[in-house]
């Protein structure tokens, strides 16, 4: 059977025929295809770990910006406590301060209350003590008429006058 | 009413085809040689025969080139030889060991063989796969000078011809080579499309397809060839050391090389394997469906009614087996490449 024999001049064409197809797409088919296909392929990988990257980045930074409001509140309550106490405090030192003033001022006064007192006290016997004296001298000149009565006026008056200072000096 | 349809498409064709088979038959007086017609496409001719018409054989005439010993180089058109004509004592052997053949007529009468590297009809068939071959990946490949791959993805061929490549390469190579891929990858590419874009155009009636290129034995043993180069030539020390001396008691090894004749016969049955496996597939659907078709014109003389309905069968047969042809042509072509991809990366082992 001629047809298992191989034909010489055909194992000769194929030979250089394979030999150039496969010279030329191996120089200039294949290597171009797949490179370009593998370089897309690592392009697409990238993308993708770019993309991934971009995710947990604003993952991140979602995350931070969580933290940060937090940390925010957290500050803004605890900046109201601290001025709540603030207020608080000087409040109560102002109460404390008025409190001492006001004090103060009542100190004053009783003194200059118990000054005026005094003062007026004085005055009062000093003119009690005229007004006595211009009675008395009424009275001593109206009684010095008799001798007995002069005398008996004069104790009484002298009885009395004790008496009244014993109740002033007390 | 489908099926109504069908069976009246099935019985006009019917009608037709034995119109046709009858007119055939009764034009031409002589019987139809259906081994000389099934050998005569299988094998190879120097002219191609496209088709007969009006009793006339339209043939395309393919230069022949030859080297007598006596005279030297000689090309002539095969239209000059053809018919039993001979041409400065070149003819057609009629019969005997080169039936078929050119032969030169020597002075004393013998015939011998010249050296004949003729374009032949399966030469001109493999020279214009590998153009079209050529043109096809150089065509996909002028997508990807003129747009950044990197970007976007390839349309039409040039998508096709990347998905097809990516799929022999991730799919067959990579798997079955190993991490030196990348070496092997254009001979193993060049060797996939070549066998199914050859396959193809085998499956394709009419001119320029046809000729049963991968189903002649020396083009599948130029493939093998190549495969047995590129599995030795770059084997490493592992493959030769399970070649010359391998792990295997010594008496099996020495002094009778035993195991080592067995081993360097191995190393030939594998190509010899490839070459075989896609010679006889793609030539047995060959025959298979001019058998088919044949038989149309055999039952032709057993009257229209045996005829038509053998048409029939014979055509929905012939359909199935050019369905099946076109799975063959690419299942062989994937074959020969994973084969050959495992043969490669047998012979590269510790590299993984």
């Amino acid at each position: 059977m001629n047809l298992l024999l191989p034909d010489s001049g055909l194992l000769f064409w194929m030979t250089i025929i394979f030999a150039m197809v496969f010279f030329v797409l191996a120089k200039f088919g294949f290597p171009v295809i797949t490179g370009m296909v593998e370089k897309r392929r690592s392009r697409i990988d990238e993308s993708i770990e770019a993309a991934r990257k971009a995710e947990e980045a604003i993952a991140h930074l979602t995350q931070e910006q969580e933290r940060i409001i937090a940390e925010t509140r957290a500050e803004q309550a605890q900046l109201k406590k601290d001025a709540a106490a603030e207020r608080d405090r000087m409040i109560a030192l102002a109460r404390e301060q008025a409190r001492v003033e006001a004090q103060k001022i009542m100190d004053e006064a009783k003194v200059r209350i118990a000054e005026e007192k005094e003062d007026a006290l004085r005055d009062m016997r000093r003119e009690v003590a005229m007004l006595s004296l211009a009675v008395a001298e009424q009275v001593v000149r109206k009684e010095l008429q008799s001798d007995k009565g002069q005398q008996e006026l004069v104790d009484t008056l002298l009885d009395q006058m004790s008496g009244n200072d014993v109740k002033l000096s007390s | 009413m489908r099926w109504m349809k069908v069976i009246s498409v099935c019985f006009l064709l019917a009608i037709s085809a034995s119109v046709y088979s009858q007119e055939i038959t009764t034009s031409g007086d002589n019987e139809i040689d259906v081994g000389h017609m099934l050998f005569g496409h299988i094998g190879d001719s120097y002219g191609w025969h496209i088709t007969d018409w009006k009793g006339q054989h339209i043939t395309i005439p393919l230069p022949c080139i030859v080297h007598s010993r006596t005279t030297g180089w000689h090309a002539f058109m095969s239209s000059k030889i053809e018919h039993g004509h001979s041409y400065k004592g070149f003819s057609l052997a009629e019969e005997g060991r080169y039936k078929d053949k050119i032969v030169e007529t020597t002075p004393d009468g013998q015939q011998v063989r010249p050296f004949d590297i003729s374009i032949t009809r399966n030469v001109a068939s493999l020279i214009f796969s590998a153009l079209l071959l050529i043109g096809i990946v150089l065509y996909a490949r002028r997508w990807y000078a003129r747009n950044d791959a990197r970007e976007k993805a390839p349309g039409g061929l040039a998508g096709l011809v990347e998905m097809m490549v990516m799929m022999v390469q991730d799919d067959i190579i990579k798997d079955a080579v190993g991490p030196e891929y990348r070496k092997y990858s254009p001979y193993l590419l060049t060797a996939f499309f070549f066998i199914f874009l050859s396959n193809l155009l085998g499956i394709v009636p009419f001119f320029p397809g046809g000729a049963n290129v991968t189903g002649n034995i020396a083009v599948t043993m130029v493939l093998a060839m190549c495969t047995f180069f590129a599995v030795n030539m770059f084997a490493d020390r592992h493959y030769w050391k399970e070649i010359l001396w391998p792990d295997v008691p010594v008496f099996l090894k020495f002094p009778i090389p035993l195991m080592q004749m067995i081993e360097i016969f191995g190393m030939f049955t594998k190509p010899f394997s490839l070459m075989v496996r896609l010679f006889a597939n793609i030539m047995a659907g060959h025959a298979m469906i001019l058998g088919l078709v044949s038989v149309i014109f055999v039952t032709a003389k057993l009257g229209p009614v045996i005829n038509g309905s053998m048409t029939v069968v014979t055509m929905l047969f012939g359909v199935f087996m050019d369905c099946l042809e076109l799975l063959v042509a690419f299942i062989q072509a994937y074959v020969f490449t994973m084969l050959s991809s495992v043969f490669i990366g047998m012979s590269r082992q510790t590299e993984h």
